[in-house]
């Protein structure tokens, strides 16, 4: 960044990360700065004639009034290319663990590392060759950026010609040009690297409708409230019920290409846990370490504060990236309300106007902007890539009244409200079915009833039913308890209570139960619903209710998820037979009795 | 005084004061005004953001402060000793050049500090080995160690409900009246890493609380023979609001100091955070901040968290440190900012429970609202026991479903409930009265605590045991004799 010399301005007055700077000539709005003799990153937010106000992503502890101001002429921006993969980011992109080889355990201010690494040769093979006609998103070549993933160098957005030069395969760093396009303006260089600022979203061609489900594993998540590639979700919850582990159970399992976790002003212990928990995990599509699918971007609570704001759109941008290449890609946010706190801070130092609860005016509008850039698209190139944006929202006493839920609810898709009792009943996934939705079910329907059954949808709202009125009954039930009800009532309660710990509870520390294939969750539930209706049978030639609830076939659908493994489904038959036949046995009775 | 009026006085520059350069900065005489605890003079230049400031008044008596805004001409200070006799024309104020820094040193065990790190124990101050930014800075997360050794603390309901391991942060959320500092004393007292004879060093860090708590504290130290290795911090109840906002800063300093320099194993015990984030909504209400909830200011959880980030382990250092803040919930409300923000930074919570205090329950905690995040890689077969996450799961499950049925009880009476209802209600009595209870000494080993889970759970019907595995049931359900014999005692 030899550009940054230029002094622009000078610092006149300082609250915290915002700083307020006369003299300002020549730089534009929500440009990249440097301020002081440590040379912190700011960047401007209001330019009024020759003043202007810059919130500062560092520390700005000791800066002086009339410290210098130089300029840098873009944007806040972010480096693409091959190595972003595997790596921890701050939220200005700046690579944590070069960092802690450069200055120690921890963090200071001023400090200067290059996102990638300048030095690094990766092996590149060319897909073009000269004389071809390339536009904008054109494969040029392919570089290994892990053993098994490709990571495709495409044509820069503003490039549309015939390649001259294109390097022969072999080890080139990011900075060497591995091609020469001659357009209408003349010959250009592509690079493997290029910038692009994170404010703005990353072009595609057209979008797609959501049709694919993003599998997750997570049986609440897949069979009740699905989400779609490229789809959103929004997670809420009080602290302890779950977000954190949720968000941590789907970039294991889910069947994206790349996860993008940005941890945003959440604790630090978290990231760790990621850090040490990826490399050992393998991915079930590729059988590689997670960490080879997955980006971290980490602005814990105790970093500083204007980055935080500035975390989420450098994860949008990088997940857009690899989007483009014609990847589905998987964005997990813990969490939006950090974010949204920041915004308020920020806001707040500014004197703004405040709205509801002291957040500005434009949350709404900023929450929309960021949610909007998911998608499932078709690429300039052509191809079809997905950003799923999953993102946490943390609402103050666990209530979802609050604004940032509430805005957030009108851009998400998939709600999966999180619930207190629920978490301290030990309850998890903690994902309340009452208050959770998606509105993907219509859309993904195809996918399950060609991949797994065409009775899908229909044996998934047969199993909300019975929890639906299992709710209502519960209030009748926390009156006049249990045993007042007439029996085929009772049986609701049963049911729902079978479908609560055998299906919906799902531990994501068991070795078997953390990861359900579809194939499994579907054949889980048709057990349990299959008891359900012979019960129903049973229950309407008089046998008395209490005879079905000791059944051990009970405690086998209770155990099925830890009992069955996912490859061997074969076992639910047996299930089935163990269902009937203890079925036929207390029929048999009740025609004895007749 | 609010930013605005600081912002309109921008411009308006009057002659320099500058009194003279010393070795330690500059020093100007004369302020233009002082409202509660802010001071705000102008005439000044090249003041840094976030510098300490020595403001010696009339009769040569010493306060210092913080810069809270600066420009090129006029700065506004926080005054941690409060501004009370400061006047107008004779206040000298002489600007530090540098952030708020105390010196550290291993010679501070035993010691007694104020707040700024200041000896009140009667004592010199000590030689100390150098000077810290009391705000630290935050560790990187790619050198943090996960923490996942289980700290054993002899108290049932939190070594095997709520398991603190070294290097967490699990805060005490409790009421006015309730057994929290007893409770943090009795930790303090007993916790031991599982298999090692170490005992923790202890940093105190007291925020407004009252005097004979103090005293409480520093009697039950002396007590367990831990003294001389206790660094106290005392801000007490009568003591300047402000300087509440550098006490935990100071004690965090000195710990990370230790910790990650000296290698020792550091409990942190920050009582009481109320009173810290009282003395921040004061300090906000005075700029003329938007307040956010309940009058808080809106930066309260980056500030908090500021705070309770300050715990943990880096990858090859051998200290760490664990951090017990103590709440007290204003008017026992769990959503209230405070306890609010705190569950969303620390790494679950300790929750005390007034109804099961008043039926003299000590330590009355109640589990459901509690938690422990980093729990599950604290315990286990080669830590803990194999069925230790198993038959807590089990306890939280049956326990919570008690307190459905204690509802039910109250509306249509205990002999109506079903036979099921009535174990659990039966269940939950004994969990309470024999696992959650305990002495104020007695110290149960991890082993006897799941012993005695497991003998609780026994009285419920083995069906409805669907948290544990079969294997485990098989291996530790208590054989039904025994379960007899016991039941027989009882009723005796």
């Amino acid at each position: 960044m030899d550009k940054m010399s230029k002094i622009v301005g000078i610092v006149d007055w300082i609250n915290g990360p915002v700083v307020k700077a006369v003299d300002i000539h020549s730089v534009e709005m929500m440009e990249l700065v440097e301020i002081g003799d440590d040379r912190l990153i700011g960047e401007i937010i209001e330019l009024d004639q020759d003043r202007a106000t810059i919130q500062v992503y560092e520390s700005t502890t000791g800066l002086k009034p009339g410290s210098y101001i130089y300029g840098s002429g873009i944007p806040l921006s972010v480096e693409l290319g091959p190595g972003l993969i595997g790596n921890i980011y701050d939220g200005i992109q700046r690579p944590l663990k070069a960092i802690s080889e450069h200055s120690g355990n921890f963090i200071h201010k001023g400090v200067k590392v290059r996102p990638l690494d300048g030095q690094k040769k990766w092996p590149f093979s060319p897909a073009v060759s000269e004389g071809d006609q390339v536009g904008a998103g054109s494969i040029l070549g392919v570089v290994r950026e892990t053993p098994l993933f490709e990571h495709r160098i495409l044509t820069p957005v503003d490039i549309e010609g015939t390649v001259e030069f294109i390097q022969p395969e072999g080890e080139y760093s990011i900075d060497e040009p591995i091609a020469w396009i001659r357009t209408l303006q003349g010959s250009c260089p592509v690079r493997m690297v290029h910038r692009w600022p994170v404010r703005l979203a990353r072009p595609y061609l057209r979008r797609l409708m959501p049709e694919e489900p993003l599998i997750t594993g997570q049986r609440v998540i897949d069979t009740f409230f699905p989400i779609a590639k490229g789809g959103t979700a929004g997670i809420p919850g009080g602290f302890g019920t779950g977000k954190t582990i949720t968000q941590h159970q789907l970039s294991k399992w889910c069947d994206a290409d790349i996860i993008v976790y940005i941890g945003c002003g959440e604790r630090g212990n978290e990231m760790t846990g990621v850090l040490m928990d990826f490399p050992k995990l393998m991915d079930l599509k590729r059988g590689r370490p997670l960490m080879e699918r997955t980006i971290l971007i980490a602005n814990t609570s105790d970093m500083p504060l204007a980055a935080r704001e500035a975390s989420i759109y450098t994860g949008i941008t990088i997940a857009e990236y690899y989007r483009d290449m014609g990847y589905d890609v998987a964005l997990m946010a813990d969490s939006t309300s950090r974010w949204a706190e920041a915004l308020r801070e920020i806001s707040g130092r500014l004197e703004e106007m405040p709205a509801e609860e002291g957040f500005p005016a434009y949350l709404a509008t900023r929450l929309a902007k960021f949610y909007e850039r998911a998608g499932r698209v078709q690429t300039l190139g052509g191809r079809i890539g997905s950003v799923s944006a999953i993102c946490a929202v943390s609402p103050p006493g666990g209530d979802f009244s609050e604004p940032v839920t509430q805005h957030t609810k009108r851009f998400v898709r998939s709600f999966w409200g999180l619930n207190k009792e629920l978490a301290s009943a030990r309850y998890f996934p903690a994902i309340h079915y009452m208050e959770s939705y998606s509105e993907y079910l219509d859309f993904v329907q195809a996918w399950w009833t060609r991949h797994v059954d065409p009775n899908w949808k229909l044996l998934r709202d047969e199993a909300m039913q019975i929890l639906q009125q299992d709710y209502k009954l519960q209030r009748i039930v926390k009156l006049i308890g249990e045993d007042a009800l007439p029996d085929a009532q009772r049986l609701i309660l049963e049911g729902a209570r079978i479908l609560k710990n055998a299906f919906l509870q799902q531990s994501a520390f068991d070795e078997v139960d953390m990861y359900a294939v579809p194939k499994k969750q579907f054949l889980m539930l048709r057990a349990i619903m299959h008891f359900y209706h012979r019960a129903s049978e049973v229950i309407r030639a008089h046998i008395p209710i209490s005879r079905i609830m000791q059944l051990p076939v009970i405690n086998e659908l209770n155990r099925m998820k830890e009992k069955i493994p996912n490859g061997n489904t074969d076992q639910f038959d047996l299930l089935f037979q163990q269902i009937d036949q203890c079925m036929e046995e207390l029929e048999k009775e009740s025609m004895a009795i007749l | 005084m609010n930013i605005s009026s600081m912002n309109s006085s921008l411009t308006a520059g009057s002659s320099s004061r500058t009194a003279g350069i010393g070795v330690l900065g500059k020093e100007y005489i004369g302020v233009s005004k002082v409202s509660g605890p802010l001071l705000f003079i102008e005439g000044i230049s090249g003041i840094g953001f976030d510098e300490v400031v020595e403001i010696r008044m009339k009769n040569n008596q010493v306060r210092h402060g913080r810069v809270l805004i600066t420009s090129r001409t006029s700065a506004l200070i926080e005054v941690f000793e409060g501004t009370g006799g400061l006047t107008i024309s004779t206040t000298r104020v002489r600007f530090q050049g540098q952030p708020l820094k105390i010196p550290v040193s291993t010679d501070m065990l035993g010691r007694v500090f104020n707040g700024l790190g200041i000896p009140i124990d009667g004592g010199p101050p000590p030689i100390y080995q150098e000077k810290r930014d009391v705000n630290g800075a935050p560790i990187n997360p790619v050198v943090r160690d996960y923490p996942e050794d289980f700290i054993q603390t002899g108290i049932s309901t939190i070594d095997c409900m709520n398991t603190l391991v070294r290097g967490q942060k699990l805060p005490i959320f409790s009421g006015s009246g309730l057994p929290h500092n007893e409770l943090a004393a009795q930790i303090v007292r007993q916790a031991r890493v599982r298999g090692q004879s170490e005992k923790f060093v202890v940093v105190f860090a007291a925020m407004g609380v009252k005097n004979d708590v103090a005293q409480m504290f520093r009697q039950s130290f002396e007590e367990s023979g831990v003294l001389s290795r206790v660094v106290m911090f005392l801000n007490l109840a009568n003591d300047p609001s402000i300087e509440r906002l550098v006490t935990p800063r100071s004690a965090l300093t000195i710990a990370e100091y230790l910790a990650f320099e000296h290698g020792m194993h550091v409990l942190v015990i920050l009582t009481d955070m109320t009173n810290y984030c009282e003395a921040l909504r004061e300090i906000s209400t005075s700029k003329g901040e938007v307040p956010s909830r309940k009058g808080y200011p809106g930066y309260l959880y980056s500030d908090l968290a500021s705070i309770y980030e300050r715990a943990g382990r880096i990858i090859n250092c051998p200290g760490s440190i664990t951090q017990i803040p103590i709440l007290t919930m204003p008017n026992d409300d769990i959503t209230h900012p405070i306890p609010d923000l705190t569950g969303y930074i620390t790494e679950g919570q300790i929750v005390l429970d007034r109804e099961l205090a008043k039926r003299n329950i000590y330590p009355p905690i109640n589990v459901l609202p509690c938690l422990s995040r980093l729990m599950n890689d604290g315990i286990g077969a080669d830590k803990t026991r194999e069925d230790h996450a198993n038959i807590s799961n089990q306890l939280y499950a049956a326990y919570s479903y008690v307190k459905k049925v204690e509802t039910l009880a109250s509306i249509i009476g205990e002999s109506e409930l079903s036979e099921r209802d009535k174990k659990y209600l039966e269940f939950g009595k004994m969990f309470e009265e024999e696992f959650v209870r305990q002495g104020q000494n007695e110290n149960r080993s991890i082993n006897q605590t799941l012993d005695l889970a497991w003998k609780i759970a026994a009285k419920l019907p083995i069906e409805e045991l669907i948290r544990v595995s079969e294997a485990q049931i098989q291996k530790y359900y208590p054989k039904k004799t025994e379960q007899d014999e016991e039941e027989s005692c009882l009723t005796d």
